[in-house]
């Protein structure tokens, strides 16, 4: 799971949850796994981001070295930012642990790489 | 990527190791996928350096089509993990690093946060038949909802009135920019003949 995932992953629909975002993020396996930088890309999806979210991600996995708390003022033209967050976003993987909702404390786990949020009809709002 | 390259990719990787009638499984052939996928890079560049969802991605075709395609990044979901470990394995087979996958069910509501977040949608859904009536509705309604531009979404030609009416009643606008034939191998056993042509339209449809 790449954190670009983590980023948008809720576990809203879960019964007697009103946000469910974000889930924190126990990781016991993470690898990196090169990804082309594109500038670009990265520059677009960055604004569609609760890059806090991001940042407190990389932090809790120990990848967020580096990585700055807020994003900065055009940061589309500092290409040392746009390194850093294309590694956080996109070759940071998490390969096994679970998330955790942040309400309910339910565990989603992560098996090679993949994250299981589904739910049993009972869980369900 | 020439499209004959781009077919004999996908021509090489695995299928669904067991697929199950009750979430209408079929594998969506080379052929197609490679033809669809190149049309809307082509017509639209909606795959290269795109945020890119495959909804109900099954073992990954269009996935894995899209990533050879050069999309940003892909995200394969579905629910059903057997065929989300196979697109996990083709992959890694391939050496593709821009495609991640979540195992979860498509259709439950704000388990992706953000609406408008996708570039682009792409799904070869469920054609709801069988016990599935409406499928195919339900998923084209949320993959609208969770794109900024435009979801790409392959049914049988038959319902084309039905999703132009849909189309409608979304205030959304919807054409079909590829009519394919898609040769459904017998998959399950109540299919009588080895092999069947279906028409099979590719649609285009937008905010």
């Amino acid at each position: 799971m790449k954190l670009i995932t983590h980023n948008m992953l809720t576990s809203k629909c879960l019964k007697g949850v009103v946000t469910g975002y974000p889930l924190a993020i126990h990781a016991t396996d993470v690898k990196i796994n090169e990804v082309d930088f594109n500038p670009e890309f990265v520059t677009r999806i960055i604004p569609k981001l609760d890059w806090e979210v991001l940042w407190k991600a990389a932090q809790s996995i120990g990848h967020g070295e580096g990585l700055p708390q807020v994003i900065q003022p055009k940061y589309e033209e500092d290409s040392e930012f746009l390194k850093k967050a294309h590694r956080v976003l996109l070759e940071v993987e998490v390969e096994e642990g679970y998330l955790t909702c942040p309400e309910s404390g339910r565990q989603f786990p992560i098996t090679k790489g993949i994250p299981n949020m589904l739910l049993t009809e009972a869980e369900v709002q | 990527m020439k499209l004959k390259t781009l077919e004999g990719h996908l021509g090489s990787i695995s299928g669904f190791s067991k697929p199950k009638i009750q979430l209408e499984q079929y594998e969506t052939p080379a052929h197609i996928a490679a033809v669809a996928l190149y049309t809307i890079q082509t017509q639209y560049s909606s795959i290269e350096d795109k945020l890119v969802l495959d909804a109900g991605c099954g073992p990954g075709m269009l996935s894995v089509g899209a990533a050879l395609l050069g999309a940003g990044t892909v995200v394969g979901v579905d629910i059903d993990d057997n065929a989300i470990e196979v697109l996990k394995d083709n992959i890694e087979d391939i050496e593709l690093t821009n495609v991640d996958a979540v195992l979860c069910d498509f259709l439950s509501p704000n388990l992706l946060k953000w609406n408008n977040y996708f570039d682009t949608v792409l799904m070869n859904p469920p054609f709801g038949t069988k016990n599935n009536v409406g499928m195919d509705m339900k998923f084209l309604r949320m993959g609208l909802d969770l794109t900024s531009d435009s979801v790409f979404s392959l049914h049988k030609s038959s319902t084309r009135s039905h999703i132009q009416k849909k189309v409608k009643e979304w205030n959304a606008k919807g054409t079909v920019i590829a009519e394919l034939k898609y040769n459904l191998p017998a998959t399950y056993k109540f299919h009588k003949q080895q092999t069947r042509d279906i028409a099979v339209d590719l649609w285009r449809i937008h905010h």
